[in-house]
């Protein structure tokens, strides 16, 4: 059975999801990344090179100080911290006023750069000090899902990261401020649980077993997209998990796809709509402006998103973005 | 072809084909008592028909609450742990009738 297009099901739900306005501006500044996690829709790695230059950066910073609309920068990668103008670009950031998010994956604090050794234990400690708004995987609070899905010793770095982060004060209700939040994805072909049910559980679970604490946790849809649909593709569960997405769509969801809101960045500078078209490289038009270079507010509202199969995946269930379920 | 297809389960609604109102009556029961949270929350609720899904060894029942379990943020251990719930109640109802091999054991002087 032919399966309708996102752009069909729009269409037969009365839905136009045009742009609302460009409340994030989402960076992903390098591919590097001290893991290669099973799911990792960036294909990800400590085989890397793609970084974003410095004169990059400042043209970013540049538009965030030219649009006070854009009140939050989140700097994803890869491993975002091994980009060599990464300390600089959050502490330029902070200095504009804006609320900073990092896409922290918390091992990088106990691995350090796996091309230089360059160590990063410092990190913690500079988060808080930027009162940087901490974002990180965690797909489960066990070892066991956690290392299938990210890799053999992922889980117990970790904790022993959560931990270092716990005693800057971050993910404690004391009154300072300092978010720290994470980010479930299933392990495999399912979608996830719903997100307040398995918050709690996360928060019992890590507290009791691991004296960790935290705010909030987001749970994301996998995308059927790069290393996440070749394991579909090799266990024979492509067909059966898009079905899935399919009947699963939600029009409430598809309301809040995190398109409307932001703008992602390449390393390169290029402009999307969002991290998946980035590895899909569905760059924006040039009449909306293809680059950092020909930034463009007014233009980029009036933008016309671009959509593909992947989109179910955001607008599936209780809905998928990058601050978790959106209906 | 086999006694078992997984895309079967797909087509359960069929049994209303004929009596559609007896099948009407059996999906609003099962949904109303597996499909959202109660007494017992929708994560328990899928691991009792996990566990019950070995007990009856229904392959379509094995692969649909498995997924109903990952869905609802259960992990191996506890799955495992309930179709050893299920495994060892049978047990239990195979031994516990030793009781009554004894009562005829005894009625035979045997014991």
């Amino acid at each position: 059975m032919r399966l309708l297009s996102f752009e069909e099901k729009l269409a037969q739900h009365g839905l136009d999801l045009a742009p609302l306005g460009v409340e994030t501006l989402q960076v992903n500044v390098t591919r590097l990344c001290n893991q290669a996690c099973q799911h990792c829709h960036v294909d990800a790695s400590p085989k890397r090179t793609e970084q974003m230059s410095r004169e990059t950066v400042d043209r970013c910073l540049e538009i965030l100080a030219r649009n006070p609309a854009i009140t939050k920068l989140d700097i994803t990668g890869g491993a975002p911290e091994l980009n060599p103008h990464f300390d600089y670009f959050v502490e330029a950031a902070r200095g504009l006023n804006k609320h900073v998010m990092v896409r922290h994956n918390l091992t990088v604090t106990i691995d350090g750069n796996p091309q230089t050794g360059e160590r990063k234990r410092y990190l913690p400690e500079f988060f808080a000090r930027h009162r940087v708004e901490v974002i990180s995987s965690l797909p489960y609070f066990q070892e066991f899902f956690t290392d299938k899905q990210r890799g053999n010793g992922v889980f117990k770095k970790s904790v022993e990261s959560l931990r270092l982060l716990n005693e800057q004060g971050y993910g404690k209700s004391d009154g300072r401020g300092l978010a720290l939040n994470l980010v479930y994805n299933p392990v495999g072909a399912f979608l996830p649980a719903p997100q307040e049910g398995l918050e709690r559980q996360f928060k019992k679970e890590l507290e009791a077993k691991f004296g960790v604490v935290f705010n909030g946790l987001f749970t994301i849809t996998n995308m059927p997209i790069n290393r996440f649909k070749k394991d579909l593709e090799r266990l024979g569960a492509y067909d059966e998990y898009m079905t899935r997405l399919v009947n699963s769509f939600n029009p409430a969801a598809a309301r809040g796809v995190m398109c409307r809101s932001l703008i992602s960045v390449g390393h390169d500078g290029r402009l999307y709509d969002c991290d998946f078209n980035q590895m899909l490289d569905l760059n924006l038009s040039e009449e909306s402006g293809g680059t950092v270079f020909d930034f463009d507010l007014d233009r980029l509202l009036h933008r016309k998103i671009i959509f593909g199969q992947h989109c179910y995946g955001c607008a599936a269930g209780a809905g998928s973005s990058c601050g978790g379920a959106t209906a | 072809m086999n006694y078992y297809e997984s895309k079967d389960l797909d087509r359960f609604g069929e049994i209303g084909q004929f009596r559609g109102e007896l099948a009407e009556k059996f999906f609003d029961y099962y949904n109303a008592v597996t499909g959202e949270d109660g007494a017992l929350t929708k994560r328990e609720k899928a691991l009792i028909a996990l566990a019950v899904a070995h007990a009856k060894q229904c392959p379509y029942c094995i692969d649909a609450y498995t997924t109903q379990c990952l869905e609802n943020g259960a992990n191996p251990d506890e799955m495992t742990e309930a179709i050893h719930v299920a495994a060892v109640m049978e047990a239990g109802m195979t031994l516990v009738h030793g009781v009554q091999m004894h009562n005829a054991l005894r009625k035979r002087g045997a014991m």
